[in-house]
């Protein structure tokens, strides 16, 4: 491997960040990590679009129009992208919502649900639209490797980097292989 | 001098699965005696004391050569020994084991093969683990992990299935049901009720209850029902009892679903024994 370090993008689709937290969970093993690897789009940087990069790692389902142009976005200039977590991988608990309708789930929320008050759907031009059921990244680009959990944990975050980092087919040992 | 052995008795009453040699008797299936000599082959519609079922396929193996037995040392024999030839698939929970069978169980091709169904298993119905109260104690789940499923490769088909928490002490949740009839089983055979059947074909089969109203209050299951215990996934819940063991105690977290005979920790399980 030359000296270039390897540019990771990293983003939070329909999830709840707690894939980032775990991911952050490594400690100071990422000091050891950013020998070999930069940050591009991600929370964790605040930069809000993807240049080119290596791996992209990307937590969370689709459960609106945004979601899908970063997913895009990510996709197009990633060599390699991740899925990462429940919610990427099958869409997760946002999934649950595909039960009802989108109009059933508005209405419980905005309208009918205990405690609301001032009950209306927002619509603000700013929201992004929402899609009608919640899918997983592979339903929409074309996934590389996932890396399941809810969320992963930080050793499996290690391991997966590790392996790609090494050249390796990454893979997971079954003790590191949960989908809770 | 000992007398001739008359012709049939004198086939060794064994099967070879993978290599190994193992003993069976007559009217035991493949996996009766797989299980009996502790080797592992996938599966989650088969339970050891209820009539197998046959549905769940994940219990498929190949057999080289057919029947290879009933024509004791003739040329069959010889010519199961080339490789592959006349290799059939079958499922070990339903085939009569029979002298001879060289069967193949635990290879790279029928676990890529197992692993395809169980990702079919999960997209077809809402397998939202995370969010589930028999994660870590579900056999789906641990039969996944088995075979080291990362994904569910196909589209979500994400069903809309009924929820039946009429009862008082049992909840039915459909959206994780897989069919494998267990419950059914269990009920008739078991239980000495009729509380559950499959009703509807392909994509609409679903589970019903045999009450007038079609609801779980209205029957006569009761908690000390092996119908209620049984179910491999969380389809069939105990109510109030659902985290009473913590996620990463639980019967797969601490057990490898290859390990023989756990059946009675999964069905028996309330408490983890070290809890
Ligand atoms: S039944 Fe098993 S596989 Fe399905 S959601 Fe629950 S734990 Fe996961
Ligand atoms: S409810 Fe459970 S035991 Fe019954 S058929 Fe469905 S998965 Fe099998
Ligand atoms: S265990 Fe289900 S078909 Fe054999």
């Amino acid at each position: 491997m030359n000296n270039a370090k390897i540019r990771v993008a990293t983003a939070s689709l329909a999830g709840c960040f707690g894939c980032h937290m775990s991911f952050l969970d490594i400690d100071e093993r990422l000091v050891g990590l950013l020998e070999h690897v930069e940050f591009g789009r991600s929370p964790l940087t605040d930069i809000k679009h993807c240049g080119p990069c290596d791996i992209a790692l990307i937590e969370g389902g689709l459960c609106n129009a945004e979601n899908v142009h970063v997913l895009s976005e990510l996709r197009a200039n990633s060599k390699i992208l991740i899925a990462v977590g429940a919610c990427a991988i099958n869409g997760g608990i946002p999934a649950m919502r595909n039960h009802y309708s989108l109009r059933e789930c508005l209405e419980e929320t905005y309208l009918n649900g205990v405690g609301v008050e001032n009950p209306q759907i927002p619509n603000d031009v700013e929201l992004p639209l929402l899609l009608s059921k919640v899918h997983p990244l592979h339903e929409v680009v074309h996934v590389d490797y996932y890396l399941p959990g809810c969320p992963p944990s930080a050793d499996a975050f290690l391991k997966i980097l590790g392996d790609l980092l090494a050249g390796d087919e990454p893979s997971l040992p079954k003790n590191l292989l949960h989908y809770d | 001098m000992r007398a001739e052995p008359k012709r049939d008795t004198a086939i060794p009453n064994t099967i070879t699965i993978d290599g190994q040699e193992i003993p069976f008797s007559i009217g035991q299936t493949i996996m009766d005696a797989a299980l009996a000599a502790g080797v592992y082959i996938p599966h989650l519609c088969h339970r050891p004391g209820l009539t197998p079922h046959g549905s769940c396929k994940l219990c498929t193996v190949s057999i080289e050569g057919r029947n290879v037995a009933s024509h004791t040392a003739d040329r069959r024999i010889q010519a199961s020994s080339s490789v592959e030839i006349d290799s059939r698939s079958v499922s070990a929970c339903t085939m009569p084991a029979m002298a001879g069978q060289q069967i193949r169980n635990n290879t790279p091709a029928l676990n890529e093969v197992r692993k395809t169904i169980t990702q079919m298993l999960f997209i077809e119905g809402n397998h939202l683990c995370p969010s589930c109260e028999k994660t870590g104690d579900c056999t789906l789940q641990a039969v996944a992990y088995h075979l080291g499923m990362l994904d569910g490769h196909f589209p979500q088909l994400s069903p809309r299935r009924e929820v039946d928490a009429s009862h008082g002490s049992v909840v039915l949740d459909r959206d994780r049901c897989i069919l494998c009839e267990l419950c059914v089983r269990a009920s008739r055979e078991v239980d000495g009720k009729n509380v559950f059947a499959i009703s509807g074909r392909g994509i609409d089969a679903h589970l019903i209850v045999n009450s007038a109203s079609g609801k779980l209050a209205d029957s006569d299951l009761e908690t000390g029902d092996m119908a209620a215990h049984i179910c491999p996934v969380g389809a069939i819940l105990i109510k109030e009892h659902g985290y009473e063991v913590p996620i990463g105690r639980r019967t797969f977290d601490l057990h490898r679903v290859s390990e023989i005979g756990l059946e009675p920790v999964i069905l028996a399980k309330v408490r983890h024994t070290d809890e």
